[in-house]
């Protein structure tokens, strides 16, 4: 059994960040906890916040469960995160701009052509056109384990549309309704302004054609979507229009919205979809959830597309070693976040360690998202390794691996009273004119016993995730 | 060579659409085998709009139309003065590195036989000379696959011609890219016209492949026509197959029957004589 970091108590201590949150939560009576955890659910019930978790069956609208113990950082370990953080969102556009420009990267051999250019999410029809103001990636989720008081590893980049931070924001308001004597009690930082922040981002990346204030759209596929929730709430945060392709068209140079006065004008689209349904004149023919001509209109700078078609190759899991190196080449500066040490099974010497290794290692597939088609080595069986060990025979460059981490623990409550379970943190770093970070995130929460597995596909919770002032 | 193009498509639509958008790959390529003298690109009733060259160096244009729309004629005329480069495509700018071309899509994803095929063709041959690797693989194509229309579609994928062994110059083209990338060799599609000499209205709309080759550049690979593109040749645009490199895919609002209509015209210009 490894020794885990637990973010509260250093042995009987409780850690400087958590103090206050002790008594707090030792003195609560079992009776108010019960009336808490249930006056929460019904809150998320009442807002509506849902998440459909994909090839679990049931209810489509089910919560995610939420843990009322907040996963607390230090101001000074927060500012440390916080620089590591916008590096790599610097680095990572900086590499986008690059791969669909001259490619500097590759023609030093810092990275290699294929892995680049032959990518699935490397996009040709945007080769050789920059965004405005050469952002790519304008919302980057850079998901981050702990393994120590000063360790923190990143697990992987999300460029394209990172999704969750919805429940950063209500998960804050609703420990804010429950517990307000809380926040006046400690020094909390304020993360509501990140609806305001994503608009002044996007704001500042209209196009060169845009006159005047830019407006700004959301572009969803529609209720069905498991994140929809999410899209219609940042569209009423932001206080910006909620659209689906058929809302939209192309006319002349400029992309339109339909509405009940007339049409008006779009400058800057954030597309809550994937590249393949963004336009069927320029990707899948067959997409009936995008706008015919609407790659034509951005390409020639009558509107923004953010994030930008073809962003995905830099968060790609193949890409991800890399990472680290395009710090270094594009910042000249040395990664403040380190990588979890990846194993590519594309290549031979790793995926010979990977297959004899299986019982100790995390694999995934390199374009897998969602906590699917993953292997825990520790916690599977025989022969689930042996059938795993046959895909990655199968198709081994479609796989990656990574050591079993001891990702750090945050007290929880469970039925039994508190107990530690592990986490994870998913922020979100805008990049538009500048790069902002608010303090806080998404903090994930395995909930069962022991269990690494954080995604809220796979049935983890989550947490409100607290910056203490100084 | 001086080729004159006269090429409409109409699309009518039963009942009248509410509406369109068309992208248009429709203009003849910059490089140094050819000259557009005069180049006009008409959709009657059609509003222009985005137009821009992208990193494959295809000038792409929009058309928007608002209905009812009965039907839509897309109309090309024009002049292009060719020279013959034995399908080398000189002078080309374009700006997507050739490394990106080693992917396959459904069109032309790699089966077995596709691969048999390649490993078959190259046989014996020399690794270091890729083209005579590209000549090889463009004979192979050619054998394995019957010149005969009607028996594939535009939906038939590589493997699935090879299967058939019939098929047409998209099916050739097809075939060509993927035992191309097989081998390890960057290729692609591309559209333009080809001029046929012998006056019985040969289909004048061609597609081929161009495969890129260390040290040469992109190089044009007819396989329907065992050679390389040469005078008679006007190259419009290129993709990763057929639907991406399309001169014209168009959407259009609402449902209903749709019906297609062709007409091509590639005849050498009278332009000279009448100077005399």
């Amino acid at each position: 059994m490894p020794d885990y970091f637990n973010e509260m108590f250093d042995g009987s201590n409780v850690r400087m960040p958590y103090r206050g949150l002790d008594d707090w939560s030792t003195e609560m009576p079992l009776e108010l906890r019960n009336l808490k955890q249930s006056e929460a659910e019904a809150l998320f019930r009442r807002i509506g916040i849902t998440f459909a978790v994909y090839g679990e069956g049931g209810s489509p609208d089910r919560l995610i469960p939420f843990d009322m113990f907040p996963r607390v950082f230090g101001a000074e370990e927060w500012r440390r995160l916080e620089a590591g953080i916008k590096q790599r969102a610097r680095a990572l556009n900086a590499f986008l701009v690059d791969v669909y420009g001259r490619g500097e990267i590759v023609k030093a051999g810092r990275i290699p052509a294929k892995l680049v250019y032959c990518n699935e999410a490397y996009e040709t029809a945007v080769v050789g056109f920059t965004p405005p103001k050469g952002v790519y990636s304008q919302i980057v989720g850079i998901d981050l384990v702990r393994t120590g008081p000063d360790e923190f590893f990143v697990l992987e980049d999300n460029c394209r549309t990172p999704s969750g931070v919805s429940y950063m924001l209500e998960n804050r308001e609703i420990m804010m309704r429950m517990f307000p004597h809380l926040f006046q009690a400690l020094r909390v930082a304020p993360v509501e302004n990140y609806p305001a922040l994503l608009k002044r981002t996007f704001a500042s990346l209209a196009p060169a054609k845009c006159e005047g204030e830019p407006r700004i759209a959301i572009l969803t596929p529609g209720h069905f979507n498991s994140a929809y929730y999410e899209h219609s709430f940042l569209a009423d945060m932001m206080g910006v229009e909620l659209v689906e392709g058929k809302d939209l068209f192309v006319e002349g140079e400029y992309c339109w919205m339909r509405t009940t006065e007339g049409p008006k004008r779009v400058d800057v689209i954030y597309r809550r979809l994937d590249d393949d349904f963004i336009d069927p004149l320029c990707f899948r023919p067959d997409s009936m959830l995008g706008v015919p001509g609407l790659m034509n209109v951005y390409r020639s700078g009558g509107v923004n597309i953010c994030s930008a078609p073809g962003a995905g190759v830099a968060d790609d899991k193949a890409i991800y070693t890399y990472v680290p190196d395009m710090v270094r080449f594009y910042l000249g500066e040395e990664p403040m976040l380190n990588n979890v040490p990846t194993w590519q099974c594309a290549r031979e010497d790793d995926c010979k360690y990977v297959l004899d290794n299986l019982p100790d290692l995390v694999v995934k597939e390199v374009h897998g998202s969602g906590g699917y088609g993953m292997l825990v080595g520790p916690k599977s069986s025989k022969e689930q390794i042996a059938a795993f060990a046959d895909k990655i025979r199968a198709d081994p460059d479609n796989y990656i691996a990574q050591p079993t981490l001891a990702l750090s623990t945050v007290p929880t409550f469970v039925d039994e009273g508190v107990a530690p379970r592990h986490v994870d943190l998913r922020p979100y770093c805008l990049v538009g004119e500048t790069v902002e970070l608010v303090p806080g995130g998404l903090t994930r929460v395995a909930l069962t016993e022991g269990s690494l597995v954080v995604n809220s596909s796979q049935g983890g919770g989550v947490k409100d995730t607290w910056v203490m002032a100084e | 060579m001086r080729l004159s193009v006269s090429h409409v498509t109409t699309y009518r639509y039963d009942p009248p659409r509410r509406g369109m958008v068309q992208s248009l790959r429709l203009t003849p390529a910059v490089f140094e085998g050819q000259q557009a003298i005069d180049w006009r690109v008409d959709v009657p009733g059609g509003f222009r709009g985005a137009a821009f060259r992208d990193g494959a160096g295809d000038w792409v244009e929009t058309v928007s139309l608002q209905g009812p729309m009965p039907e839509v004629a897309v109309t090309v005329q024009g002049e292009v003065e060719t020279r013959d480069l034995s399908g080398v495509l000189r002078g080309h700018r374009e700006t997507v590195p050739p490394v990106a071309y080693l992917r396959t899509t459904n069109s032309t994803e790699l089966d077995p036989r596709l691969r048999e095929l390649a490993g078959d063709a190259l046989e014996g041959a020399s690794l270091q000379d890729r083209l005579d690797q590209a000549h090889r693989l463009t004979s192979a194509v050619r054998d394995a696959i019957e010149y005969l229309p009607g028996r594939t579609h535009t939906g038939t994928s590589a493997a699935e011609a090879l299967e058939q062994g019939h098929g047409v110059c998209q099916d050739h083209t097809h075939a060509l890219i993927s035992v191309a990338i097989a081998s390890g060799i960057p290729a692609r599609y591309v559209t333009g016209y080809l001029f046929v000499d012998d006056g019985n209205g040969h289909e004048a709309s061609h597609a081929w492949a161009e495969l890129h080759i260390e040290g040469m550049g992109w190089i044009g690979f007819d396989a329907a026509n065992r050679c390389c593109p040469d005078d008679r040749y006007i190259r419009l645009g290129s993709g990763h197959d057929a639907t991406y490199a399309a001169p014209i895919r168009g959407l259009a609002e609402g449902t209903g029957s749709e019906t297609l209509e062709v007409a091509v015209k590639v005849s050498e210009s009278s332009q000279q004589q009448q100077q005399q």
